[in-house]
């Protein structure tokens, strides 16, 4: 008997009990399940929820890979015992087996607890409001690792996770009804309860924290951290694209996010509307303020100035808004869902992301609030595309009436 | 309930539980976020909302036939500012420190919804017992909201309860602190006192499914 039959008949012995909805999505996340729709007209597609889901899970391995090695990397080059790497996006210094294995040990318990405790809670719900249990949470789940200091301790992450998923998301009714990122809202939740482990120059890099104070400290602040600070930038361009810099776990690595980006286009996941006006945004806003740093509004002393200054598109290599752009922007649930509204939604998260970053450097990621603002108006900005329609349309009623 | 009849006991039961000015009626939400911070700050802020809220019912009740009803919400505001004055001049005398963190809030007891809507619901229809028995049970409900909003706040945010620090020292690392648990500054911030509101509210509301409207 195989695996399938003997699901089956799991599922059909624990029909009816509590255990149903936990049995359930266990047997349909592992394969189809046996009863199909035998009636009515359906379409019938392949790309269910638990597909989509798994596609964005899939373009997010490359970034926590990376993810893996640069948090070595990062380590290994503040404690003075590599070199920078020099030949590339594909440099040997990068690239090792030394790099990838303390990566692995500090990155892959985020994963892990994340995944635990948010499906957990998952679990308890489906079980309490004897729903399914939603494919949503893989997804969550991922980028919560992704999108936080790899030096964060365990216990934060846990009290962040139970909060993101139960307050942002289960309130509502779970997946789909969310009016928020939850994993941004983990994050939010991070960055305003514990603000000296989600910022700062300590916390970028692997045990940074825990040699504070020492003769031998090591520091590593993040690009978007030191021009708030009016700092020099000490990484090259090119660094900034391969993703060679200190940062969340993976939001370094634009160029290995562009190609995330275009996978999730290609098949049809993510909405490339919202990625084009949201790059759009931000190059605006940047243009902006470039603008006004060169006609000399601003003195060079100004705790602006530093990060007004930087190149435009600058903006889109460093912190973590071509992360958010890619992954958390583009969520169908949270995004606005007519293709007017997504225009104005995408444009208005890059132009907001990058105003924050510059105007608020006690907030040194624009984007995430960026992001969590605009869910907020998704709705309203949907709201004004339709009645906007209805209004064209019944002009154009009237005129033909009369 | 020897001392007071059934009736009456509801008068201070309801507010406490199925009819709770804040988390059924929604009334007086801006001082439960503002305040809350501190347990000290969110007893103290209940304690002069239940002094106000009695008293002025009490008066209001005793002014009901005499008020002409065209200018009863002018009269009530004087009711409420005197009796707010009289507070405000107690908490300066007598608590200083106190009256300075709560600084424009008690000022603000005046604009607390749940005041002159106690006032035109109940003290305008009712004897001035009962309005005194409703102001009290009113100014109960809220107040218990208040003391537990104050003491998750202060409790996980500061790691203190009425300034005592129950989870040891922060800065020596004394406790809880010895483990590597850290205050959560999310909670001194209003948003957490809503959210904190809001589970209560999810709570009341689970126990109890007949609170829930019909869609």
């Amino acid at each position: 008997m195989g695996m399938k039959q003997k699901l089956d008949t799991l599922k059909k012995k624990y029909e009816g009990t509590k255990m149903q909805t936990t049995f359930s999505a266990l047997h349909t996340f592992l394969y189809t399940p046996n009863e199909t729709t035998s009636s009515g007209s359906h379409i019938r597609v392949v790309d269910d929820l638990k597909r989509t889901m798994n596609m964005v899970v899939l373009a997010m391995v490359p970034v926590l890979i990376f993810g893996i090695f640069n948090t070595g990397y990062q380590h290994y080059l503040a404690l003075g015992e590599i070199q920078r790497a020099s030949s590339g996006f594909f440099s040997p210094e990068f690239w090792s087996w030394n790099n990838f294995s303390i990566g692995a040990m500090a990155v892959l318990p985020l994963v892990i607890v994340s995944y635990v405790v948010g499906l957990g809670i998952e679990f308890i719900f489906a079980t309490i409001n004897k729903h399914e249990v939603e494919e949503g949470y893989l997804v969550t789940g991922m980028l919560v690792p992704l999108i936080v200091p790899v030096d964060i301790p365990i216990w934060m992450l846990i009290v962040a996770v139970a909060f993101g998923v139960v307050i942002g998301k289960e309130v509502f009714g779970g997946t789909g009804m969310n009016i928020l990122n939850p994993a941004l809202t983990i994050r939010a939740f991070l960055f305003f309860a514990y603000p000296t482990w989600m910022s700062g120059d300590k916390v970028w890099v692997l045990g940074a924290r825990a040699m504070e104070g020492q003769p031998d400290a090591i520091s590593g602040e993040t690009i978007l951290g030191a021009l708030a600070q009016g700092n020099e930038m000490t990484h090259s361009v090119m660094d900034m694209f391969y993703g060679f810099i200190p940062g969340s776990v993976g939001e370094t690595s634009t160029l290995l996010i562009l190609c995330a980006g275009i996978f999730l286009i290609y098949t049809k996941i993510a909405s490339w509307r919202i990625m084009l006006s949201a790059v759009i945004g931000a190059l605006v806003m940047g243009l902006i303020f470039n603008w006004i740093a060169t006609t000399g509004w601003i003195a060079e002393t100004n705790s602006f100035y530093g990060l007004m200054s930087t190149t435009y598109w600058h903006h889109l290599l460093i912190g973590g808004l071509a992360f958010g752009i890619v992954y958390m922007a583009t969520d169908p649930v949270t995004a606005s869902q007519t293709n007017k509204g997504k225009w104005i939604y995408g444009f208005l998260i890059g132009f907001m992301a990058v105003m924050i970053r510059v105007f608020n450097p006690a907030y040194p990621e624009g984007a995430m609030l960026a992001i969590l603002l605009m869910n907020v108006f998704a709705p309203t900005i949907d709201h004004f595309v339709i009645q906007g329609n209805i209004k064209r349309r019944m002009k154009r009623l009237k005129v033909k009436t009369n | 309930m020897g001392l007071l009849s059934k009736k009456d006991a509801n008068l201070i039961l309801d507010p406490l539980l199925d009819n709770n000015p804040i988390t059924i009626q929604v009334l007086g939400i801006c001082s439960a976020l503002a305040i809350t911070a501190q347990l000290k700050a969110a007893i103290v802020m209940a304690v002069s909302v239940m002094f106000v809220l009695a008293m002025g019912n009490v008066v209001i009740s005793l002014l009901r036939n005499i008020i002409p009803s065209k200018i009863r919400i002018i009269v009530q505001l004087v009711v409420v500012a005197a009796l707010v004055i009289l507070v405000d001049l107690v908490l300066k005398a007598f608590a200083y420190e106190l009256s300075k963190q709560l600084s424009v809030f008690v000022g603000l007891i005046i604009t607390n919804c749940i005041i002159m809507g106690r006032f035109e619901a109940f003290a305008l229809a009712n004897k001035p017992w009962r309005s005194f028995l409703d102001g009290i049970g009113n100014s109960l409900g809220y107040g218990l909201i208040l003391v537990i909003v104050g003491f998750f706040r202060e409790l996980l945010g500061s790691g203190t309860l009425l300034g005592f620090k129950v989870l040891g020292d922060p800065i020596e690392k004394t406790g809880v602190y010895a483990f590597g648990y850290e205050n959560n500054g999310f909670m001194l911030l209003s948003p957490m006192a809503l959210i904190i509101v809001g589970l209560i509210i999810w709570v009341q509301r689970s126990r109890n499914t007949s609170l829930i409207e019909d869609e």
